[in-house]
């Protein structure tokens, strides 16, 4: 746990903790919290600036009647709510998006494999696995890339990336990231709208691999 | 021999005792409050009272998940407040980080370190304090932000607000129970 160097930064932190992400950076954003105690202490901390907030509120009245009615709601049974648990290298959040089950893998190429987590018009955010050694095809970013490694670890122009590690990637960093030599680097990576691959494959498979 | 705050004795009676008298307190002070809050971004009242409504009962029946070594009763509501609102407005319901293990919890719950909630609570009140003494205009800034009105890119780094010093205390807590964890099964 102490290995992370690279973390979520504060405004990120800080749009989490009010709950302003879209589901696809706050899936990457809460599985990194889940590996590390640095990211839990500060999301903590955002949270306790939001409580502040929150008790310099004006108050305001209450209908007659909402205390009773919540007292007498005390012990009707409470919905249950699953929580999922770690698994192998997938933190409890990215099993809640996989629904317990294994990622179902989709080849890319060159031993390259992704899953696709989630995808709308807002932006998508998927599990890619890339084989010791290989490269992340080259791409360039429509809005912000966060990619957490959650096995191996990559490198790229801007360093080095390994477990638990996050790289928040803008629109104007073009990148080739590749796996370094060794274990496969599995990661989790959420963009702001479908990423867009230049030389590894022709655009027009894209609609097809939802890329 | 404890000096914890009122909200915090409530809290701990209402996780350890299911004390419905110190629920009705937690109410009391909550509830208009988060009403007021849940107001600002721009609900009316009468749908502000059903979120309050759903945030008091899920603080009664997740009651065990509050840890006062990581966060005063306030930023604990304030989280459960926000889940509500943004799965009240959005399709995905929102993703939270995974829950520390039970282990984690039962240790924490039965070796109550009151130098470590005391001082969880003295971080909130410095940073209730550095708030206040923002700028009016840095100050709805960061106001919006955990209001949830701004995007990570509207976020400035910066707010002003004294995170650091919170995040290493809370820090220290979390390494300092999973020590303590560590010894007691060798
Ligand atoms: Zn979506
Ligand atoms: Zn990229």
């Amino acid at each position: 746990m102490s290995t992370i160097k690279h973390h979520i930064s504060d405004p990120l932190m800080a749009a989490y903790a009010a709950g302003n992400l879209p589901y696809h950076y706050e899936l990457v954003v809460a599985a990194q919290i889940s590996m590390s105690d640095e990211a839990r202490a500060r999301l903590a901390a955002h949270e306790m600036a939001g409580g502040a907030v929150m008790m310099d509120s004006a108050e305001a009245d209450l209908s007659a009647g909402m205390k009773n009615n919540v007292m007498a709601m005390l012990d009707e049974p409470a919905p249950k709510d699953v929580s999922y648990q770690k698994s192998g290298v997938f933190p409890g959040p990215v099993m809640e998006a996989l629904k317990g089950k294994p990622p179902k893998w989709k080849s890319l190429g060159f031993g390259v494999r992704q899953s696709i987590l989630h995808a709308d018009k807002e932006g998508s955010v998927r599990l890619l696995y890339i084989p010791g050694g290989e490269a992340v095809p080259e791409h360039s970013h429509e809005g912000l890339e966060l990619t957490l490694v959650l096995q191996g670890s990559f490198s790229d122009e801007t360093g080095r990336f390994g477990v638990g590690d996050i790289e928040i990637a803008d629109d104007d960093l073009e990148h080739t990231p590749h796996a370094d030599p060794g274990e496969p680097c599995i990661c989790l990576a959420a963009t702001g709208a479908p990423l867009r691959f230049k030389k590894f494959m022709p655009r027009l498979f894209q609609p097809i691999f939802k890329i | 021999q404890t000096e914890y705050s009122d909200q915090t004795v409530w809290m701990l009676a209402v996780k350890n005792n299911r004390d419905r008298v110190a629920f009705g307190m937690i109410f009391d002070f909550y509830a208009p409050r988060l009403k007021g809050f849940v107001m600002r971004t721009g609900v009316s009242g009468a749908q502000a009272e059903e979120i309050v409504q759903e945030v008091l009962l899920t603080v009664w029946r997740k009651a065990d998940q509050f840890d006062p070594h990581r966060a005063q009763v306030s930023s604990w509501i304030y989280q459960i407040a926000r889940n509500r609102q943004i799965d009240v407005i959005r399709k995905e319901s929102r993703v939270m980080p995974e829950e520390l293990s039970t282990d984690l919890k039962d240790e924490g719950a039965s070796h109550e370190d009151a130098s470590q909630i005391m001082a969880v609570e003295q971080e909130a009140e410095t940073l209730r304090m550095a708030l206040a003494r923002l700028k009016p205009g840095q100050r709805e800034m960061v106001e919006k932000a955990y209001l949830g009105e701004l995007s990570h890119s509207e976020i400035q780094a910066e707010t002003g607000l004294p995170l650091g010093t919170i995040k290493s205390r809370i820090r220290l807590g979390l390494e300092k129970l999973r020590h303590e964890l560590k010894e007691l099964r060798s």
